[in-house]
């Protein structure tokens, strides 16, 4: 087990320089100039922006820009934005714990939501209670964040007057109010994202459970006289629990990575919004840096998941 | 789990004995899920609408009508105008073959390569899986807006001037989807194997002999797919949705084709003056994945030898 | 006309003619009153201090919280690193130009003591110095003086190539003299009539010397001020979030009295245009949200609701078509749209005025635009003075037929027109812009019917506007037949607008599409007048000028004027924001204030 996770820890340093080989790729070939503004402008001569191309590096190979971040990113050098002038991982830290907030708040809501009703519906499949969840699970991945997002707006905000609809950062409230103030902003963000991410989850745990729950060892449980809730819970649920555990550890690096069109739409300043305006106004050094801490993050929670494997089911040998 | 017998094992015995046939019992089976027989018809009616429905209701679909914009439904236009004047009805069945075409290709895709190499990492293990696992890791951390910018920047034009601009459109927007949306079928089908390969009736086929392919594709693969039919629905919607984002990045189809999200996203700024123009498109949308949905759950529920029901 | 005109204003000038007189007699040369009114403030021959800026009321300072909404968020407060309009008005907050444009296209002064001009000495009468009185008193937010030192500083560091400022271009051909403490003059290499660039708006605020003197060169991105900023402006730095919120509070010493009106502002970024004017209109979380770029008819559904208004204010702006003069399907040299070629249809001035005859600009106008999108025929619109009585537009299906057909463009296979080989179908290409497909769904509809084909082509907006030398999708590149977008008029005068049209500017690999020529038209008496106009002193000749200019390349029909973009913003019915179409939205900030 130790020398597993070893190896497996030592396995992910290739893997991340390849994949950072590959997004530096990406983007460096992806279309687009980050001065483009000043292409438009007529009042900045051409040389300005030659000059600025050269300052920041952009007229350098490719190859050799790589190892120049490559080798600052080993120093803890992240770079530069080229849009905002200021140090990349200041502006990662300034969009952290908004992003966490929010983002993990309606992480825990759709595991908090998904969870029960998954497993309840799948106990009682084709029950009104399973019927009911399963519709709404459906309205829930067929519309989109943007739309939904926009009912909550026009319903909560515009015709009831309930919650604000433009996320601030900086509250002028203080004490308790402050808490109160921070909910009413963040619950239609975090209902959006956690609804949209829960309805989804609900499916997979069903399935899950109910393909669990028809095992003969389930039955053989029953038939031995163990009451009902233990059997779910001890026999059914970490048996269901790999599916589950694989779709979760896929949406962890989310929380980090930000979700950009439910941050549009209530103008969250998570890294998200940051990561597309970064695209949008071709801010490299940014790109970069988001993108490559998201598959650190993406290739660390796939370890933890082949981990979890393990503990759920014993017989999953490591090799 | 001491003391469990391993029923698939004979449970597929079983199903090697002719009497019925399988396809038959499975039939036979669906037909009594009623909601699966209720949305397999419910799906049939959307794509024969929009299959046959422009050549009945043959209401032009770019008519610009300035009198006639946002108007409600009415007998003239049974699902109302948009802000241009233009018959919601016509453009939601036109855009329907897209939207369905575009949903069922690219969750198809996504499944098809998704299956694949999560089937192999989990069986092979080892090497093959770190490769497939890092090749899946990468996929899933690449950055989608500039990769997409690269891509139409790259290929739009070869791959028009090769099969056409529509097909060369479509195809590329199925890859697309379909590429950027297979890693957690992967995963998950890499999770399923990784459990159902040590469990008894695995072991039993394997100490009964079977080779390693009948062995995948007759007991662990049939088993590992209850996730997978949730993903395949989930697929649908998102890639009907996700093409009307492609769209905004000049890479869909051009924005006077009226695709369903294109139109439900067209609609929402005019949301609370007239809802009309999102609900059907949002309404189409939700009828194709609730049928699609059941559908699935009724086949499952039909394949699978151990329905409690 | 030029004649009258000038015989005109010398009898105002001397009195024999009244101004109201003036205005009447103009109107029968077929001139608009602000035109006459605008004529006669430049030629010295108005009071200066015209209405050009609204009264301020207030007695007292303490208003409360001001809030702001931009759909798009800044990410630097270094105005002379500023990129795009955002950046630009955020820095603004705190920062001042020695003055700043007002919504007529006059000067309004900010550090200055007055505007030069010949009569109080300030202009030179050959055009090759300008010389500014700075205002006495004024302290930056840190307590230091203000002076001459500063602005001699400031366009240094802005034309230090070291420092990469985006404000260089206003700072070039110019050598800035300290006269005095608080007397500072600008010398031309050559006579200059748009004397009014360096210190003036956008590019020209002042940066504290004492602050930045260190970090004038290759270290420029390391001062501390570039995120703290220190200005003389009425509100002072409290804290910023790159791509979030600014805030700031009122600066106490402010050298204007009873100046601000509000404690505190803050200006919050990111989101749409839609929801942006929703919090403003609907629900009154904010007072005022900028650059709606929204369908007019929703804008007025959510005024509906009463609680606030929408402001709009017209500058130069024009969304407009181009009939590319070149041919974009072959490749000369590897370059595409080369201007050796000639489009195979755009060559024939009858396809062009066909094409003129097929925009529907009133619908476009009313059912798309609305306010935020007056029909025009005319490419340079503003100021007044510079605009062209002489274009007419038309939308006639049937004139436009009748034209082909004269021209012998007929009906071929599937209705569409051919000559010589050549068909009339047509690639049409714009940025991802809920409005603009619609207008080019409007545009396709009518050259149907006028048997010309249409295939549209979307760019997202990143691509479509990029300098990216290696991508084809760009607008500067032109690789297709037709293409819309709207091109912004930064300053009050066209001289920097009207360069668009002058054979040296023809966009082309060799200036690696850098030129601002984009149409690729070239024609010698453009060219001719456009460089008599750059010394041209005399305001009414220049203005007779760049109307002959507009009429030339309109007249050609390569531009097809479709409608104006004014500025849209919202705001709450009590607030009067003071807004100008020439400058930043917050250019005068300080004189902002809440009825009530």
């Amino acid at each position: 087990m130790t020398s597993y996770l070893i190896r497996r820890l030592l396995l992910m340093i290739p893997s991340i320089l390849g994949i950072s080989v590959v997004l530096f790729t990406v983007l460096a070939m992806a279309p687009g100039d980050p001065f483009e503004e000043l292409a438009t402008n007529p009042a900045v001569p051409p040389e300005v922006r030659a000059n600025l191309r050269a300052s920041l590096g952009l007229d350098d190979p490719i190859h050799i820009r790589y190892v120049n971040w490559l080798f600052a990113m080993l120093k803890g050098d992240w770079g530069f934005s080229f849009v905002s002038r200021i140090p990349v991982d200041d502006l990662i830290l300034q969009r952290l714990p908004v992003t966490i907030a929010v983002i993990g708040a309606s992480q825990v809501l759709a595991l908090l939501v998904a969870l029960p009703v998954g497993i309840y519906a799948a106990t009682r499949p084709y029950s009104i209670f399973d019927q009911i969840a399963n519709t709404l699970a459906f309205v829930g991945f067929s519309l989109p964040t943007f739309f939904t997002g926009l009912l909550l707006i026009l319903l909560f905000s515009i015709h009831l007057d309930w919650f604000p609809f433009v996320y601030r950062t900086q509250l002028d409230s203080t004490g308790w109010q402050w808490w109160w103030d921070q909910f009413r902003q963040s619950i239609m963000p975090v209902t959006v994202l956690g609804l949209f991410q829960g309805a989804a989850l609900v499916r997979f745990v069903r399935s899950a459970v109910l393909d669990v729950i028809r095992l003969d060892h389930v039955t053989t449980a029953r038939a031995k006289g163990i009451p009902e809730r233990a059997v779910i819970t001890r026999h059914v649920v970490r048996n269901a629990m790999i599916p589950v555990v694989t779709l979760v550890a896929l949406q962890m690096p989310i929380i980090f990575g930000g979700a950009i069109v439910t941050e549009q739409i209530f103008r969250v300043p998570g890294i998200g919004s940051l990561l597309i305006s970064a695209v949008l106004s071709n801010d490299t050094p940014v790109i970069m840096a988001v993108t490559f801490v998201f598959a650190c993050l993406v290739i660390l929670f796939n370890l933890i998941a082949d981990l979890l494997y393990g503990w759920l089911d014993p017989r999953i040998s490591y090799r | 789990m001491a003391g469990s017998t391993p029923a698939s094992a004979t449970a597929s015995a079983a199903a090697e004995r002719p009497q019925p046939g399988p396809w038959g019992e499975a039939w036979r089976r669906f037909r009594k899920h009623r909601l699966a027989m209720a949305s397999l018809c419910v799906l049939g009616v959307l794509v024969l609408a929009v299959l046959i429905g422009p050549f009945i209701w043959t209401a032009p679909i770019d008519e610009i009508d300035f009198s006639k914009r946002l108007q409600g439904p009415s007998w003239e236009h049974p699902l109302g105008t948009d802000d241009l004047g233009q018959d919601l009805l016509a453009r939601i069945l036109y855009g329907g073959r897209i939207s369905l075409a575009v949903g069922f290709a690219a969750m198809s895709v996504a499944i098809l390569v998704g299956v694949i190499v999560g089937a192999i990492a989990g069986m092979a293990g080892g090497r093959v899986d770190a490769a497939l696992m890092w090749l899946t890791d990468l996929f899933l951390s690449l950055p989608e807006l500039p990769l997409l910018l690269l891509i139409i920047y790259l290929f739009r034009d070869s791959l028009v001037g090769v099969v056409g601009p529509e097909m060369g459109v479509f195809i590329l927007i199925v890859l697309i989807i379909g590429g950027f949306r297979w890693m957690p079928v992967a995963r998950l089908v890499r999770a399923q194997f990784f459990s159902l390969r040590e469990k008894e009736f695995v072991e039993a086929a394997r100490a009964l002999g079977a080779t390693r392919t009948r062995m995948v594709m007759v007991h662990i693969l049939p088993n590992s797919l209850g996730p997978v039919l949730v993903a395949a629905t989930i697929d649908i919607a998102a890639a009907i949705i996700a093409e009307s984002t492609l769209s905004f990045l000049g890479l869909g189809f051009p924005p006077d084709i009226p695709t369903w999200g294109r139109l439900l996203f067209d609609a929402k700024d005019n949301l609370d003056f007239a809802p009309h123009w999102a609900i059907f498109p949002g309404l189409a949308i939700f009828l194709t994945v609730l049928s699609i949905n059941f559908v699935g759950d009724g086949l499952r529920d039909a394949f699978d030898p151990r329905r409690v029901k | 006309m030029e004649e009258t005109l000038r015989d005109l204003i010398g009898r105002v000038k001397r009195g024999s003619l009244s101004r109201r007189g003036f205005v009447k007699r103009v109107a029968a040369l077929g001139l608009t009153a602000p035109m006459a009114t605008q004529l006669l403030a430049v030629t010295g021959a108005a009071p200066a201090a015209a209405q050009s800026v609204p009264a301020y009321a207030p007695t007292r300072r303490g208003g409360g919280a001001l809030r702001i909404l931009y759909w798009q968020a800044s990410t630097l407060l270094n105005p002379h690193f500023a990129v795009g309009t955002t950046n630009q008005d955020s820095s603004r907050v705190f920062y001042e130009p020695l003055a700043g444009w007002a919504t007529d296209g006059t000067l309004h002064p900010v550090l200055a003591a007055e505007i030069p001009s010949v009569e109080n000495g300030g202009l030179s009468p050959d055009g090759r110095s300008v010389t500014w009185k700075l205002k006495r008193g004024v302290k930056w937010h840190d307590g230091q003086d203000f002076s001459a030192d500063d602005v001699v500083f400031t366009a240094a560091y802005s034309r230090n190539p070291q420092v990469g400022a985006t404000t260089s271009g206003s700072y070039q051909g110019l050598n800035v003299v300290k006269v005095d403490d608080y007397t500072v003059r600008v010398e031309f290499e050559r006579p200059t009539p748009f004397w009014a660039d360096a210190f003036v708006a956008t590019a020209g605020v002042i940066i504290p010397r004492h602050l930045f003197a260190n970090f004038n060169g290759p270290n420029s991105r390391d001062a501390p001020t570039n995120l703290r900023p220190v200005g003389t402006g009425a509100y002072r730095f409290v804290s910023f979030a790159p791509g979030d919120t600014l805030r700031a509070e009122a600066n106490p010493n402010y050298h204007k009295p009873n100046r601000p009106f509000f404690d505190t502002v803050e200006i919050k970024g990111g989101g749409d245009a839609v929801s942006a004017a929703r919090a403003v209109l609907q629900t009154a979380d904010f007072d005022y949200a900028w650059n709606l770029q929204v369908e007019d008819e929703i804008l007025q559904r959510l005024e509906a609701a009463g609680r606030g208004k929408v402001n709009i204010v017209e500058g130069g702006n024009i969304e407009f078509i181009q009939l590319n003069a070149t041919d974009p399907n072959v490749e000369v040299n590897g370059e595409r749209s080369s201007i050796t070629t000639q489009h195979p249809a755009f060559r024939d001035p009858a396809v062009r005025q066909a094409m003129a005859l097929l925009v529907d600009r009133e619908s476009i106008s009313r059912f798309i635009y609305g306010r935020g999108g007056p029909a025009t025929p005319n490419f340079l619109n503003n100021p007044p003075r510079f605009r062209s009585p002489n274009m007419r537009m038309e939308f006639n299906v049937a004139r436009a037929n009748e034209i082909l057909d004269r021209a012998g463009w007929a009906r071929g296979q599937g209705g569409i027109r051919q000559k010589d080989g050549v068909r009339l179908r047509f690639v049409f290409q714009t940025s991802v812009n809920a409005p603009r497909q619609r207008t080019q769904q409007i545009i396709r509809q009518a050259a149907q019917r006028a048997g010309i084909e249409i295939e549209l082509k979307t760019v997202t907006a990143s691509v479509f506007f990029s300098s990216d030398v290696a991508n084809p999708d760009t607008f500067t590149k032109f690789y297709a037949d037709m293409q819309m977008y709207t091109t912004t008029m930064t300053q009050a005068d066209p001289q920097r607008f009207m360069n668009q049209y002058v054979s040296w500017e023809i966009s082309s690999r060799a200036n690696s599409w850098q030129g601002r020529n984009i149409v690729r038209w070239r024609n010698e008496e453009y060219d001719r007048i456009f460089r008599e106009a750059e010394g041209e002193l005399d305001p009414v000749k220049r203005a007779a000028l760049f109307i002959r200019m507009n009429d030339l390349i309109v007249g050609s029909n390569h531009i097809i004027p479709i409608v104006q973009r004014p500025l849209v913003s919202a705001s709450l019915n009590n607030l009067r924001p003071v807004l100008s179409a020439w400058d930043s939205t917050v250019w005068l900030l300080s004189d902002w204030w809440r009825e009530g």
